[in-house]
């Protein structure tokens, strides 16, 4: 492995590496005890500059659940980013105190700026609406473990494609896999962005755009629901006529699939009724416990640490 | 028409489109040179109609890659003691630095001043470059 490897984009990993890291998060399911030591002494700074519970949460578990220790901030304003340290300085003042850094920030592009300067690696838990690679390696695990496989199905995505960064690296990721057609289901205005269709196009996938759910519905074999996402609008107006635009009922899963799995990667609001909770092909809160394995699995990958 | 004398000793950019030819004077800086500078517009054309060009009395050291992201039609001819030393010919740069700024409001480099704005060439047929950071697509004008 080489000095300081980071994680930006989904697409820093390899199609070999993708695959270690979901078999070495198998094994840290079936042998847990194997790995409980594995980062003893060693630090995980989590530098959150906008709020996430969850996958905050998820990468602090992970690293205790390894042996190791965590620190960090929750919101800019409980960081000197409120004082306005810039993403470099801040980067290699935490490199001092820690041996690995997860960052989510607002602005589009900043673990970049953070990786170019940090003297540890860093992990790129989320930027602005652009990338969020370790989700991305979550719903591959999730994908793989409800599958079997990651190549030859229909993957719907539906809801906000435009600013859903889940969706965004998920496609770059599974462009790799032979045999995937993508049903992209939005409103008009929230349609991925230019250059996801360019990587679609480039890569000669089978891709379709739609706006109706339940018509797309028979075909899928797995559906990824994504939440329309308040902070990415600049208007509350534009928010507030888009929200409920889906919603996922037990009646709209009528001619569903069987084996159809339903993703999210929460927080959920209203786009799946809790109704489909009960439902067995919904695989969201499962989802979190594969998010907090894979990230376990690439904590020690990026720190070089070998686990027999 | 009008006569311009040639150079001796210096550079004459050819093939300018015709109307950049002030825009790259401006980048290039060489309002500050003390030599000779003539900008010459509008001059006929055989291959595009009309062209712009810029005769520099003196050998500098010219950022090729601005020019060729201004225009990449441009032809560089560097002359010594009435000679034509070298003759260059230009093409889009793989890699820009702080010669176009993201115009992206969610990019990093939108509210952190001190970040040079980079951008890749992602598409050298269809002319366009991508943030480094975020990922915005420019086109070149």
């Amino acid at each position: 492995m080489q000095e300081n490897r980071h994680l930006i984009s989904i697409l820093d990993l390899s199609e070999a590496e993708i695959e270690a890291l979901l078999n070495k998060a198998d094994d840290i399911d079936a042998h847990p005890e194997k790995y409980e030591e594995s980062c003893r002494h060693k630090q995980l700074a989590t530098l959150f500059f906008e709020p996430s519970t969850r996958t905050r949460l998820s990468f602090e578990s992970a690293m205790l659940s390894l042996g190791g220790s965590v620190l960090g901030f929750s919101s800019a304003n409980s960081s000197s980013a409120s004082k306005g340290e810039s993403v470099s300085d801040t980067v290699q003042v935490v490199g001092n105190y820690a041996d690995i850094i997860a960052m989510r920030h607002p602005k589009e592009g900043a673990p970049m700026v953070a990786a170019m300067h940090s003297p540890v690696p860093i992990i790129n838990a989320g930027d602005g609406g652009h990338f969020h690679p370790t989700q991305t390696l979550t719903d591959l695990l999730t994908i793989r473990r409800k599958k079997g496989r990651l190549d030859n199905m229909t993957i719907g995505l539906c809801g906000d494609l435009k600013f859903g960064r889940t969706v965004h690296s998920l496609i770059e990721a599974t462009l790799r896999y032979e045999g995937i057609h993508y049903v992209l289901i939005s409103p008009e205005e929230l349609k991925v962005p230019e250059y996801i269709i360019d990587s679609l196009k480039e890569a000669n996938a089978s891709f379709e755009e739609v706006s109706d759910l339940e018509e797309a519905m028979p075909k899928l074999d797995i559906l990824y629901m994504t939440r329309i996402q308040k902070e990415r609008f600049f208007n509350e107006e534009d928010y507030l006529r888009l929200k409920d635009t889906y919603i996922l009922t037990p009646e709209k899963l009528a001619d569903a699939k069987e084996d159809l799995a339903i993703l999210h990667p929460l927080p959920r609001v209203n786009e799946i009724s809790v109704r489909v909770d009960e439902d067995k092909r919904a695989c969201y809160f499962y989802q979190t416990l594969c998010g907090k394995q894979i990230r376990m699995a690439l904590i020690l990958f990026l720190l070089g640490i070998e686990t027999a | 028409m009008m006569n311009i004398d040639g150079v001796s000793t210096g550079i004459v950019l050819d093939h300018i489109q015709a109307g950049k030819s002030m825009q790259i004077y401006e980048y290039l800086g060489l309002d500050k040179l003390e030599s000779c500078v003539a900008v010459i517009q509008n001059v006929r054309s055989a291959k595009y109609g009309k062209k712009d060009i810029i005769k520099i009395d003196e050998l500098i050291d010219l950022n090729l890659d601005v020019l060729g992201y201004f225009d990449s039609n441009i032809t560089v001819n560097y002359i010594q003691d009435g000679k034509l030393l070298k003759k260059q010919h230009l093409a889009l740069p793989d890699r820009l630095t702080d010669v176009i700024r993201c115009k992206n409001p969610r990019c990093i480099t939108s509210c952190e001043q001190e970040i040079p704005h980079i951008f890749a060439l992602a598409d050298r047929a269809k002319k366009t470059y991508r943030c480094i950071y975020c990922d915005a697509l420019v086109k070149v004008k």
